[in-house]
């Protein structure tokens, strides 16, 4: 069977803890994490976690049906069995000099890309999208001007009019 | 003004509230407060113990026994951490218990105060839940909570971890009736449509076989199963975990399957071409090579907990719900439906099933002049009139038990089958002794498994609990040695126990009575006066076959049908 990439949505009790259940649900079983993301929702009570991950079929199931034996975990859905959105924030820093600095901005505007930080030699940009969006963006740069990424990780919603709530 | 309570008050007033009979515990300084609250009461017992091991395996043992959930209070630091063995041993067998460890104060958590671990950091992969409780004011609710969570759905251990600062700030105390947990909802209904598909499989069936687990004791489900088994007329086979929810000594049961599981247990289970599974979990015991599992069977499987199902072994239908409404279900639609099972096909089936179990593989030498192991159990079984109350540490002796002794009813088999924990006999026997005063309680152990928990002696004299410790001893730790004489030609790397105890002397040093048995001659009667010594533990040594082994048995990654016979056997 094929690994898959999945993207599960979690709503979970915003307790102190309940991201180390999670986060050692997976090293205890041994499942890949490729990204995670956590915040508290509009009800503080409540966070919200994506939560990206592959495996076949079987270890996929597990993995949601472990996730949802948690006790915070309220509510769970794997957005990748619908239609849905994924997005992803990058901010870059990036030698800028010379001609490069022409380049890059032009770059960044290609990409939909923000210029948020300027010196003489350097950028930061901002740029959100698809993770493959976003490692496009990095592979068109030259790779030695870049000093710096930090990415978000991925979050997720799933398209139409129903939504995950408690 | 409403009357405020310490936290440690609130602590006591929950317990009795929760309507805890016994605490198994053992203090230390960040527990002070509570076992001053605890000395100032007379609602809740506490049991003294002398190794927090042995507290978590006492509350363990009362809970397998009783159905009711155990409880633990143990200090912060050294405290938490001997209670994680009996805490992950109820993990991987699903017993509800409620376990408070002490912590230091809030204000030096983080600190590496003195005697301070993360006890839930430590506990998070052992246990269904657990809270630190950080107010004084969340500790009713939360002890309300922990007892929900550890008794509904699949049971299992919930820790809570309170500061000591916090068992001494005041609140209010009302101890809440009812909890509800928007994030926490365990299914028992099972889904009507699935029971329905499942119930025409069970009915179509030519070669049926039911396989039955732990879960149907957890859920209480005794009766329905008993019920439903003998209304379809089918064979069942029982886990480790499930011996006692079908009576054992009726024909339709056909023992336990597994590793060490009965031929014809396991010879059905290999060629069924319709399994039910309930409340069992395919434990790698017992399902041995995934791929070789029962391969010709569509497969039915009934458990409370989804992750349960499909994870080892693939279903074609999975119904989640409690074992009792499932199979009430289920026997209504049978009663009910037009279509009843072929007949001839049964009867075929268990003509076959009758040819497998004349081979009679639990045969061993009767005529030996050593003392065979079997033989002490079924003379055990025989002297308690299969009504005692039995349970076992790990190794040769737990299976031979599990074999021998013929349990009819629930919650009289109490063993470590999930993480098999050496030294959870004897304490397990204290919880069980405390929960049925009037009943006979034997710990079947080895010589090896005793030792682990052995200071517990000490508890059983302050507490006068007269059990019978059925110790087999081989000198060896029997189930490595066979594993070794089998699998590394024979070389027997540490399985040997050297410098032994004389354990009469050692019984006895504890204030209890104690016996050698050396010759088969005198089992019978060293157990008959042992079981007529109503008020004294009696630690029963016998001396034993040194190389006996357990049959039949299933080696690691090979099918069911590929099952070692005893040697007598192969003779026979
Ligand atoms: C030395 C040694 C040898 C062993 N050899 C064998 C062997 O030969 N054969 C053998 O069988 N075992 C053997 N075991 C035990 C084995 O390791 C497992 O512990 C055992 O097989 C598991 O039993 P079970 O499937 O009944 O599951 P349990 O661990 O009892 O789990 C119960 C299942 O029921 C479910 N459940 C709980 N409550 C309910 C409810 N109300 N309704 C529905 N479902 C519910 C749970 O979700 C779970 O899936 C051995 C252990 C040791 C230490
Ligand atoms: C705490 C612990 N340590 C190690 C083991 C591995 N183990 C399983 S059975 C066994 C030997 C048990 O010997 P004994 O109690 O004498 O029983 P016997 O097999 O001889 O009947 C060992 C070491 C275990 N199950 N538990
Ligand atoms: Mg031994």
């Amino acid at each position: 069977m094929n690994n898959m990439r999945h993207i599960i949505s979690i709503l979970m009790e915003n307790e102190s803890g309940a991201l180390s259940r999670v986060a050692g649900l997976f090293s205890a079983r041994g499942y890949n994490i490729e990204s995670l993301t956590v915040a508290p929702t509009e009800d503080p009570s409540l966070s919200r976690m994506t939560l990206v991950t592959n495996g076949t079929d079987d270890i996929v199931e597990q993995i949601t049906k472990q996730l949802n034996k948690l006790i915070d975990v309220v509510k769970l859905l794997d957005l990748t069995e619908g239609p849905h959105i994924e997005r992803e924030m990058m901010l870059i820093k990036v030698k800028a000099t010379g001609e490069a600095r022409e380049e890059i901005k032009r770059l960044a505007d290609i990409f939909r890309g923000h210029i948020i930080d300027v010196t003489g030699t350097s950028y930061v940009i901002e740029l959100t999208g698809t993770g493959e969006k976003i490692d496009g963006f990095i592979q068109s740069l030259d790779g030695k001007s870049i000093m710096e990424v930090v990415r978000s990780g991925v979050s997720g919603i799933a398209r139409g009019a129903k939504s995950l709530k408690v | 003004m409403v009357l405020e309570l310490t936290g440690a008050e609130i602590l006591m007033s929950a317990l009795k509230d929760e309507g805890v009979e016994y605490v198994f515990g053992y203090p230390g300084g960040a527990v002070l407060h509570i076992y001053d609250a605890l000395y100032k009461q007379e609602d809740v017992k506490h049991i003294l113990v002398r190794h927090e091991q042995g507290a978590t395996h006492a509350a363990d043992g009362y809970a397998r026994s009783t159905g009711r959930p155990g409880v633990v209070l143990v200090t912060s630091g050294p405290g938490a951490t001997n209670a994680v063995t009996g805490i992950a041993t109820a993990y991987m067998d699903s017993i509800p218990m409620v376990i408070i460890t002490g912590q230091v104060h809030t204000w030096a958590i983080g600190s590496d105060a003195f005697q301070e671990v993360d006890s839930v950091g430590i506990t998070r992969p052992c246990v269904k839940h657990n809270f630190l409780v950080k107010d004084v004011k969340d500790l009713a609710t939360t002890i309300k909570k922990a007892f929900y969570i550890a008794t509904t759905g699949r049971p299992g251990p919930v820790v809570v971890d309170v500061p000591k600062d916090v068992t001494a700030n005041k609140a209010e105390y009302a101890y809440p009736k009812k909890v509800a947990l928007r994030s926490y909802k365990p299914v028992v209904e099972g889904h009507p449509g699935q029971i329905k598909k499942a119930v025409e499989l069970i009915l179509a069936a030519k070669r049926p076989m039911i396989y039955s687990g732990g879960g149907v004791i957890l859920g209480e489900a005794s009766k329905s199963l008993t019920e439903f088994v003998r209304l379809l007329g089918y064979p069942i086979t029982q886990t480790l975990m499930g011996l006692g929810a079908y009576p054992a000594t009726d024909k339709q049961s056909l023992g336990m399957l597994g590793m060490h599981g009965t031929y014809e247990s396991n010879m059905a289970m290999h060629e069924c071409d319709m399994l039910l599974a309930i409340g069992a979990r395919f434990d790698d015991r017992v399902v041995g090579k995934a791929e070789l599992f029962s391969p010709g069977s569509k497969k039915i499987h009934v458990d409370i907990d989804p992750s349960s199902i499909s994870k080892s072994v693939r279903v074609d239908v999975p119904i989640v719900g409690s074992v009792g409404n499932v199979l009430d279900e289920m026997i209504k639609l049978i009663k009910a439906a037009r279509k009843q099972p072929d007949k001839a096909a049964l009867a075929a089936w268990w003509k076959q099933i009758d040819q497998w179990r004349a081979k009679d593989c639990l045969r061993y030498d009767h005529k030996s002049k050593l003392i065979k192991p079997q033989f002490v159990l079924e003379k055990l079984y025989q002297h308690t009139k299969g009504e005692a109350f039995v349970t076992s540490d790990v190794g040769q002796h737990q299976m031979w038990a599990a074999q021998f002794y013929k349990f009819d009813k629930p919650r009289r088999w109490i063993n470590s089958g999930g993480l098999g924990t050496m030294g959870f006999g004897l304490p397990a026997a204290m919880g069980v002794q405390l929960a049925h005063p009037k009943s006979t309680v034997a710990c079947v152990t080895g010589e090896a498994s005793i030792m682990m928990c052995i200071q517990e002696l000490s508890t059983c004299k302050q507490y006068g609990l007269p059990l019978k410790i059925i110790n087999l001893n081989n000198r060896y730790m029997g189930m490595v040695r066979q594993w070794q004489e089998f699998f590394y030609k024979g070389r027997y790397s540490h399985s040997y126990m050297d410098a032994l105890p004389d354990f009469v002397k050692l019984a006895e040093s504890f204030g209890h009575v104690g016996m050698k048995i050396e010759k088969p001659g005198d089992v019978e009667p060293a157990l008959k006066e042992a079981l007529k010594l109503k008020d004294r533990l009696v630690f029963m040594d016998f001396i034993t076959d040194q190389t006996e082994n357990v049959y039949p048995m299933i080696q690691a990654g090979k099918g069911h049908h590929e099952m070692h016979l005893s040697p007598e056997r192969e003779l026979a």
